[in-house]
């Protein structure tokens, strides 16, 4: 809602300076989101009278003009406007003056030619843009009269971001109630007698839809002169409302709107036949509305209808074809009352929207709605001439306003703060309200204009507003203290993420929606989660890994000639499951995935350069899973080399996955290296162990080395876990610490050397039990894996 | 005796010409060793009277002391010597790099959320979570927004298709993390809802939320965090007290001013939207606005089955995005989803 503040203060002038007035709207839930001046500073400007024009000698362009500045001296101005001509009344900037940019205006000679200050243009005043001549002011124009004054330069405008509920701010008259109740400064409104019937020329009106619309003014107005000039100051106020001018009638309906909040529609009432009707369209019916759009509507439509067919989409826009033109001289002026329910979202269906739609659907004071149709009136007659025929009317059930029970106890229980009943009870009625107080309970009932206030917290607020948000106290709270849980076989997610940059990997952040293909590439998901209304196909369905977006992270960075790249998200991912929990249909585990790739560590003195492989990942991996027992077991994926690529499992569950990527991805995302990837459910990383006490052995542990060849293709980890399932309770430890191919050893083999550490709690260990545990281990892993011992 | 002093001084200068421990070894036999000029006159006093043996033993033993202690010098001095000689080659350039390994970051709102976490633990607020594909009762209609709301349109909701392509029912993106407050409640009360008195509720619920919005100041995923406080007797004075609080805790500004104007939201009522204003920096002296919260409605209340009458409580929604971008001047909002080291690697 733009408007001038001096159109404002002609309704309620609480003699505040602009700046706090600003500062009480907003603080008082009325946002001034934007403020503006109506023209730059700038001074000596006066009305002046063009008396006499003439050519100048030597200049084509020029002209040499006399005029009147009312100082009682005739000037002479030099002057290149292509419109300058005697008898014309324009601003005169005197010497002396100073114009916006800094322009000092003196007296100097132009072409030879002796100049006592300048005619202005528009844009030589910072008005507007016009520069095309000199602004040409009415033909009323006090001559001498100071220029900001006549044209009210020294306004402001304000535009007041109001929240969806207050749309009985939607006019002057709103915004000067609501001022007049925050300073108690009294609001003073517009004169709005009976127009008196002039002729009898009526329209017969029937509600055929009583809840949608239940009250219909209007009146014809005939001999009406639609091409009349709309007078200065209306044009003004409804330019600086960012309305533009275009006919008298036109404007008027405007300027009323903006006035009193109440949108009005005028028909030429030489088109319309016979009554009008307010009642819902049937499905399927045809209008054409003023703006040229064609619709088909819906039964949920309601229509104003003459006997043949639409003539105005209610509250929303007037038809086509039964409008008002220049050359209308009967009109027929509509004020009603449309329910909100009735018109809200109906425009924006139909892909458009009008400043009455705007109002109606969030509410149009049903108590002003005659006198906004007599406002309008008056100002007709007064401007475009014409006869009033009466008001017709059909009113049915308007909207009830309940009355709300309001206790004193109850808003310093939601306030924190004791207001008194006497503050309250101002405080309300100031508000429009009509107040009833029976000791420390009030009984309110909130007026025609206001649609939000239904229960008691809606009137608190009211309260809180006016009595100022500031002014509540804001001490620390008082609360009683108890210890949040904090579970220890729980890992916070902070930790893990704390793990992953301690290692080195950057944290990223994806959208949740990736494009098709990088569902099929990365998760060999071809049935995706679909958005209905995506923002962009590359954004069109829920990712069900992490991965793609991590790739394209790799991408982009590449291009950013990044060679070193370590990266990690956690995020949601999205499965559809009819078991799912907590939304149905759906399960969202949280997963957290890594990429690297490049450089193994950052180049530097004294380690040789090689790129990242399966094991430095794995290691990270193990790592991060630290001390849980980790498993990996070859698994194919979609994204991943198959020969180089497993299922991470934990407790004997499959928790995730790893892998380099598979080289034709390489190919398709042109990536020099492969990186290596792993993504790995949350659920499962979080959980922790909590450490158990065993007793600690004085006995000495005894070490043997155990070194083997077997099949190259052997997988360590059954060796290991076959020997850890064949070892006594004394073996302590296995640890792989050398695999070795080459020289000395069989093609097709490998060497696998193991460390072996064993120890009693209770004893000393003997060589020869020692010697016997080897023997068996040795045996059992001939028999198994065919091994012979390394010599 | 003079012979004595000589063979001191002969040995001392033999001592201090020997630069090994090995010659100085050989150089000692040759004056303490068997056939050592010392033990040649100690063995030679065997020819000497009583009386005079125990003259010449005294002075034999002495200049054998003498010959000892010098001895001994020089080894000392030969040992230092010869560590020093090791520590010497053993220096090296301690002005070289250390094996370097690079440490990685945490996303600039991932920083944001962990400093809201701890602040809010710091008073006894819990994190709570919930889903992002959220149900249209959660997301709306609990939350005072029924079907055809008007401030359902303020939320440029995304929705999804089913298998078939067709629309899913009831199901959408969470266009706010306010739902998550509602499942908090309803687990919070069937779980206290049988006792006199229910224990407070008092969350913080950080998370991702979509809206159809692209631009350069929108993203359609973005951060919010929202909290919660039900009681007995939580008003709006403990709500102004908080946010600022945590406003100026946040953003470690003792000066931060804060103001509280009135606002809308069906969810609340009183409602409000909380301006910040730093007192120093690029923004200096500007009203920002920073969040939108107030006293939940009675109509929420009612859909959780709290009854409005015996608890009132607070909420609160934060852009952490926002937060996250005055707290360290990031002026695009795109650059947080955007993977660019170069600007991640900065809030390292």
């Amino acid at each position: 809602m733009k408007f001038s503040e001096s159109w404002l203060r002609s309704f309620v002038d609480p003699k505040i300076p602009a700046a706090e007035l600003t500062h009480l709207l907003t603080m008082s839930g009325l946002e001034v989101e934007e403020e503006q001046t109506v023209a730059p500073g700038f001074d000596k400007v006066y009305v002046a009278r063009v008396l006499e024009v003439s050519k100048h000698p030597d200049a084509d362009r020029l002209s040499v003009c006399r005029v009147d500045a009312g100082d009682g001296k005739v000037r002479q101005i030099v002057c290149g406007a292509p419109n300058v001509h005697p008898g014309m009344y324009a601003p005169c900037a005197l010497s002396g003056a100073t114009l916006p940019g800094n322009l000092k205006i003196g007296t100097a000679k132009v072409r030879g030619i002796e100049s006592c200050g300048m005619l202005c243009s528009a844009k030589e005043l910072g008005i507007s843009e016009d520069a095309s001549g000199l602004l040409v002011l009415p033909g009323d124009a006090p001559v001498g009269k100071d220029i900001r004054a006549y044209l009210d330069l020294d306004d402001r405008l304000l535009t007041l971001k109001l929240t969806p509920n207050r749309a009985d701010c939607l006019s002057l008259a709103g915004i000067a109630r609501e001022v007049s109740a925050l300073t108690r400064a009294p609001a003073v409104y517009p004169d709005v007698p009976e127009t008196p019937a002039g002729i009898s020329s009526q329209r017969v009106i029937a509600l055929d839809a009583p809840d949608a619309c239940p009250l219909y003014c209007g009146r014809v107005i005939s001999g009406v002169d639609a091409k009349a000039e709309t007078p200065e100051w209306m044009k003004r106020r409804l330019e600086r409302s960012g309305i533009r001018s275009i006919s008298a009638l036109v404007d008027i309906a405007n300027y009323v709107m903006l006035e009193l909040g109440q949108p009005l529609h005028a028909f030429d009432n030489g088109k319309l036949k016979g009554t009008l009707h307010a009642r819902m369209a049937r499905e399927g019916e045809k209008i054409l509305l003023l703006n040229g759009q064609a619709l088909e509507l819906r039964n949920d439509v309601l229509l104003i209808a003459d006997d043949e067919r639409p003539v105005a989409m209610a509250g929303i826009m007037g038809g086509g074809d039964t409008g008002i033109t220049l050359d209308t001289k009967e009109l027929f002026l509509e004020s009603a009352f449309f329910a909100p329910s009735a018109i809200a979202g109906r425009a924006r269906r139909y892909g458009f929207g009008s400043e009455a739609s705007y109002r109606f659907e969030r509410g149009v004071d049903f108590g002003g709605t005659r006198r906004a149709l007599e406002r309008a009136s008056q100002l007709i007659l007064e401007i475009c001439g014409g006869q009033a025929g009466p008001l017709c009317e059909a009113a049915d059930k308007l909207p009830e306003r309940d009355s709300i029970v309001l206790r004193t106890s109850r808003v310093e229980k939601l306030l924190g703060v004791a207001v008194s009943g006497e503050e309250i009870g101002s405080i309300l009625a100031r508000l429009g309200m009509k107040v009833e107080r029976d000791g420390e309970n009030f009984t309110i009932t909130p007026p025609s204009f206001r649609f939000d206030l239904e229960i008691e917290a809606d009137l608190i607020e009211e309260i809180a507003r006016v009595y100022g948000y500031d002014a509540i106290p804001s001490p620390p709270p008082l609360a009683t203290l108890s210890m949040l849980p904090r579970p220890e076989k729980m890992r916070p997610l902070h930790c893990i993420r704390q793990i992953l940059t301690d290692r080195g990997y950057q944290e990223t952040i994806n959208f949740a929606f990736v494009n098709e293909d990088c569902e099929r590439d990365f998760a060999g998901n071809t049935d995706a989660i679909r958005l209905s209304n995506p923002i962009a196909a590359q954004m069109s369905v829920m990712r069900s890994t992490l991965l793609g977006g991590l790739v394209f992270n790799l991408v982009t960075n590449l291009k950013r000639k990044q060679s070193r790249v370590r990266l990690f998200e956690t995020g949601c991912c999205f499965f559809r499951d009819t078991a799912g929990s907590p939304t149905t249909g759906f399960r969202q585990p949280w997963r957290l995935a890594a990429l690297a790739y490049g450089a193994a560590l950052p180049e530097q003195w004294g380690i040789s350069s090689r790129s990242v492989d399966f094991y430095d990942i794995k290691g990270d991996v193990e790592f991060l899973l630290a001390p849980a027992a980790v498993c990996f077991r070859k698994a194919a994926h979609p994204a991943l080399h198959p020969g180089r690529s497993a299922e991470i499992f934990l407790g004997g569950q499959m928790a995730g996955f790893i892998g380099e990527l598979h080289p034709q991805w390489l190919q398709r995302y042109e990536l020099p290296l492969p990186p290596v990837v792993f993504e790995i459910d949350l659920d499962a990383l979080k959980q922790a162990r909590l450490p158990e006490y065993a007793e600690v052995s004085r006995q000495p542990h005894v070490i043997r080395d155990l070194a083997i060849v077997v099949d190259q293709k052997l997988e360590i980890q059954q060796i290991l876990e076959g020997i850890k399932a064949n070892s006594p309770s004394l073996v302590q430890a296995v640890d792989l610490f050398d695999v070795y191919t080459g020289k000395g050893i069989d093609s097709g083999r490998k060497s696998l050397a193991f460390r072996i550490v064993m120890q009693d709690t209770q004893r000393t260990l003997q060589d020869t039990e020692v010697d016997v545990v080897i023997q068996r281990l040795l045996d059992y892993l001939r028999q198994a894996f065919a091994v012979r011992l390394r010599v | 005796m003079q012979n004595l002093d000589q063979i001191i001084r002969q040995a001392s200068a033999d001592f201090s010409a020997a630069d090994d421990p090995d010659a100085l070894e050989q150089i000692k036999a040759r004056y303490l060793g068997k056939s050592g000029q010392i033990t040649g006159l100690l063995k030679g006093m065997a020819k000497l009277s009583p009386e005079e043996r125990k003259t010449a033993g005294l002075t034999i033993n002495r200049a054998k002391e003498a010959i000892e202690t010098a001895l001994n010098g020089r080894r000392e001095t030969l040992r230092r010597q010869a560590l020093e000689t090791r520590l010497a080659e053993e220096s090296i350039d301690v002005t070289l790099p250390g094996r370097k390994e690079c440490r990685g970051g945490l996303h600039p709102v991932t920083r944001s959320l962990e400093r809201i976490e701890t602040l809010f633990r710091s008073i006894g607020f819990e994190v709570a979570e919930g889903p992002e594909i959220e149900a249209d009762f959660q997301n709306f209609t609990a939350l005072n927004m029924p079907e055809g709301h008007p401030a359902r349109s303020m939320h440029d909701t995304f929705y999804l298709l089913d298998e078939k392509g067709n629309a899913v029912e009831d199901v959408l993106l969470r266009t706010h993390t306010s739902p998550i407050q509602v499942r908090y409640m309803q687990a919070h009360v069937e779980k206290y809802g049988h006792l006199e008195t229910m224990p407070d509720i008092r969350i913080i619920a950080p998370g991702r939320v979509y809206r159809v919005d692209s631009d350069a100041t929108h993203s359609p995923m973005f951060h919010q965090v929202e909290g919660l406080w039900i009681g007995e007797d939580v008003s709006m004075s403990d709500l102004k007290g908080i946010c600022a609080d945590f406003l100026r805790r946040f953003f470690e500004s003792d000066d931060l001013k804060v103001r509280f104007r009135p606002s809308f939201f069906p969810f609340t009522e009183p409602s409000a939207e909380i301006d910040v204003a730093f007192m120093s920096g690029a923004l200096k002296g500007r009203w920002l606005e920073i969040a939108g919260c107030g006293m939940v409605h009675p109509n929420v209340l009612r859909h959780v089955r709290i009854d409005p009458e015996k608890y009132t409580g607070f909420a609160f929604g934060m852009g952490m995005d926002r937060l996250t971008m005055l707290r360290y001047g990031v002026d695009d909002l795109r650059l947080f989803f955007d993977g660019d080291l170069r600007f991640l690697s900065q809030f390292v």
